[in-house]
């Protein structure tokens, strides 16, 4: 199963499930990011971290390390 | 109707960037504001308006995604709206962003409250094409839906009507809940009346829904709140295993999935797209290829920096120039006109002086607050946090610190303030307490005077240094709070970049207005007050045997004829009075009662009274080494005399000490008041003030010892 963190530049996935804990699934859903949303990675940071991503038309930052924890499914 | 509130209480909230501050603006400024209310709490504001015949008090939380409690901004904003009993509470949402924006939506309609929603920023939105049905909105939510463009001002009048409305009809409007799956209805109902057995007089029924609801949400401030109804616990917590288990995903999940499922059903009846692609979104695209580049990202955000700093600077010389000239006539004049004596000294030496010495920078602060707004109101401060962050996060620092952090040089005290961007409490907390660390521009002509004093030939490497010595100290203050004071959980840097906008004019103006007016209270206040007590420790006691006898012998000569000898004689022996009274005074009793503290730092008993003046502004550090050296109170940084007696008094190496204790020893008195406002309590502006002397005792004991082993 693939994670959010590896997702490519410009690709599109779809969202499902996030494995972290009760704080950081409810910051999560409350952002859209939740089971079922198409995610796409707009921008890198210049280290390559954080990222930007374009989920429900807008866009969110997220660290590589909260970004692993959301799996994805290619469309 | 008849037992309605004289005062009706309006809330707004929404989603940062929802546009509900510029819309709260418009809507006061329209309607002339009646009163202006000191911020409750860290970011609450209030204001009083008239609508229609009715006086409104209306509050505007902090922007919060959820009610979940995880933020002290969504804290702050869920237990206004749980205990102030609003009579209306204004969702604004941000039209361009409806799904996102209606999450809160669903948590704000299980509080059972009246509500109105505001579909902000419809012009944006129309214009690409999007229709939105507030008709059926408005049913499936259960309030008003209207359709508003804060920034211009439009759909005001009817948000005002809705109110008036919405109060008028509060109690007897029934109201739109979200429908959860079978499963979860059934396990919310089960709590639901085991928390109106446990609670049967003080909640109504919504409320118990809400608490049920969140109770299985794993709410943490919910739960402990009822840990002592152990079995509601426990059947909460099995209640969340059987729904995990049947549904193979975990309970808060289910929750959010029900929510997102109200949203979708909602989007598709109401809203319409009659074609794909943005103007806004691509605007953003292009800036951003721009700001956010992997090679010119950084450079151009340091560029914008220099700018910043630059222009707070040089332009803030001259409007400070001005302030500077007219205290100081304005001092000459109440010279002139008041007769000799206490209160004359009082108000010369010890008000205008103190106030008039802090009352400078307000240009300063101004300016500066000027390209705050103009960064974060366009959308660029978001980005600038999202290109740090990974440095920023290397030393124990959230990306978003970054801006306080270079405010810093300039001043404290809104740098501080700028701290409140920052969500997590822990970051935001160390990002608090090491901003004293970053040199300030008050603490600057401490250095111009030590650099010239004892290194003059490198001056403007040294003052250089110190520079680079504060963004060190900085940084080793943060991985030491970060590890061993605010232990825990790295926090996440989940964070919305918003489409880049044009700010207006008003909302940055008003910006500067609110900045510039807080300052100046705090100046009436903290900054008055400690400059009348450090006025009288350094005037009193006035009479002592050493002075007497001084004035004997000064009484004695001024009886000879009048020559050259006697006048020397005569000034020799008024420097010594000056001197004998500082040290008689209750500033010279306590500053040689803490001198054997500064001991091992080789510091005198003059330097401490330095030290312990330049608490009320590091200003005064200079000042009070020329009182003190009795040089007049005239003397700048520039002075080459000080510069020379002061180089007789302490060796080189002493000097760095004290510069380097000078650069991080406890803020100022104005920064610490804000430290206490902005942590909302007295133990960490306390904290502060121990954590930096202990810091600055160190090192400067560490330069002593260290380089007394070379010397």
């Amino acid at each position: 199963m693939k994670t959010l963190k590896e997702l490519k530049l410009g690709e599109t996935a779809t969202i499902i499930g996030v494995e972290a804990d009760t704080i950081s699934q409810n910051r999560l859903s409350s952002m859209g990011v939740i089971k079922g949303n198409s995610i796409t990675l707009r921008n890198k940071a210049p280290f390559g971290d954080p990222r930007i991503y374009i989920v429900m038309d807008y866009e969110l930052t997220l660290r590589n390390q909260d970004a692993q924890m959301v799996q994805i499914e290619a469309n | 109707m008849s037992d309605q509130p004289s005062i009706l209480k309006v809330a707004f909230v929404g989603n940062p960037n929802s546009g509900k501050t510029a819309m709260m603006n418009k809507l006061v400024s329209g309607k002339a504001p009646v009163g202006n209310y000191p911020r409750v709490t860290v970011s609450t504001r209030k204001e009083s308006i008239q609508i229609g015949d009715k006086k409104a008090v209306i509050a505007d939380l902090p922007g919060i995604y959820s009610l979940n409690s995880l933020t002290p901004e969504e804290k702050v904003a869920r237990d206004f709206l749980l205990n102030e009993h609003s009579d209306v509470i204004v969702n604004v949402l941000d039209a361009g962003n409806l799904e996102r924006s209606l999450f809160l939506s669903t948590q704000l309609i299980e509080l059972g409250r009246p509500l109105i929603f505001v579909l902000n920023m419809i012009d944006e939105v129309e214009g690409r094409g999007i229709d939105i049905d507030t008709q059926s909105m408005s049913q499936m939510l259960g309030g008003p839906v209207v359709k508003a463009a804060g920034r211009k001002g439009t759909g005001l009048e009817e948000l005002t009507e809705q109110i008036l409305k919405v109060a008028k009809e509060s109690h007897t409007k029934k109201r739109s809940f979200i429908n959860f799956d079978m499963h979860v209805e059934n396990a919310v109902q089960r709590v639901q009346d085991l928390v109106n057995e446990l609670h049967p007089n003080d909640q109504d029924s919504a409320t118990n829904r809400w608490m049920a609801i969140k109770l299985l949400e794993g709410d943490d401030e919910i739960l402990s709140q009822e840990g002592e109804h152990s079995h509601l616990i426990e059947m909460v917590r099995r209640e969340g295993v059987n729904l995990a288990s049947e549904h193979g995903q975990s309970c808060n999940t289910l929750f959010a999935d029900a929510r997102y499922g109200f949203i979708n059903g909602l989007m598709a009846e109401s809203v319409q797209r009659s074609e794909a692609g943005s103007r806004r979104q691509s605007i953003t695209h292009t800036l951003d290829e721009v700001f956010l580049n992997r090679f010119f990202g950084l450079p151009i955000f340091l560029g914008l920096l220099w700018l910043m700093f630059q222009t707070t600077f040089s332009l803030g010389e001259i409007p400070m120039d001005w302030i500077d000239g007219g205290v100081g006539d304005f001092g000459a004049f109440v010279s002139a006109s008041l007769p000799e004596g206490m209160v004359h000294d009082l108000i010369v030496d010890g008000i205008i002086a103190g106030v008039g010495g802090t009352i400078i920078f307000l240009p300063n602060i101004v300016i500066l607050f000027f390209f705050m707004a103009l960064y974060s109101e366009s959308g660029y401060l978001a980005r600038a946090a999202f290109l740090m962050d990974r440095v920023m996060h290397s030393f124990g620092l959230h990306g978003k610190a970054l801006i306080p952090m270079v405010m810093g040089f300039g001043c404290n005290v809104p740098a501080v303030m700028a701290a409140r961007t920052i969500e997590s409490d822990r970051a935001r907390m160390i990002t608090i307490l090491v901003n004293p660390f970053m040199l300030c521009a008050a603490r600057l002509p401490v250095f111009i005077l030590f650099a010239g004093a004892f290194f003059a030939e490198t001056a403007g490497t040294v003052v250089f240094a110190m520079y680079m010595l504060s963004i060190m100290g900085a940084m080793l203050g943060s991985v030491i709070l970060s590890r061993f004071v605010f232990p825990g959980e790295n926090e996440a840097f989940v964070m919305e970049l918003p489409p880049y906008r044009l700010p207006t004019l008003r909302s940055i103006l008003s910006h500067m207005w609110d900045k510039g007016m807080n300052f100046l209270k705090k100046i009436a206040g903290i900054i008055l007050v400690g400059s009348i007590v450090l006025w009288f420790a350094q005037e009193f006691p006035q009479n002592s045997v050493a002075l007497e006898k001084i004035d004997q012998e000064i009484s004695q000569i001024q009886t000879q004829p009048e020559d050259q000898a006697r006048d020397e004689e005569l000034s020799a022996l008024q420097l010594r009075r000056g001197e004998e009274h500082l040290s008689g005074s209750y500033l010279g009793q306590i500053s040689q009662f803490i001198a054997p503290v500064f001991a091992p730092l080789d510091f005198n008993w003059k330097d401490t009274v330095a030290i312990l003046t330049g608490l009320v502004a590091k200003e005064v550090v200079v000042a009070s080494y020329a009182v003190i050296y009795s040089q007049g109170e005239d003397e700048d940084a520039e002075s080459d005399s000080l510069r020379s007696v002061l180089a007789g008094t302490m060796t080189p190496l002493v000097a760095i000490a004290f510069m380097v204790f000078a650069l991080f020893y406890a803020p100022c008195l104005a920064t610490i008041a804000t430290i206490r406002s902005e942590t909302g309590s007295w133990k960490w502006a306390g904290f502060s003030v121990v954590f930096s002397t202990m810091v600055a005792y160190s090192l400067a004991f560490s330069v002593v010892s260290i380089g007394g082993l070379f010397m």
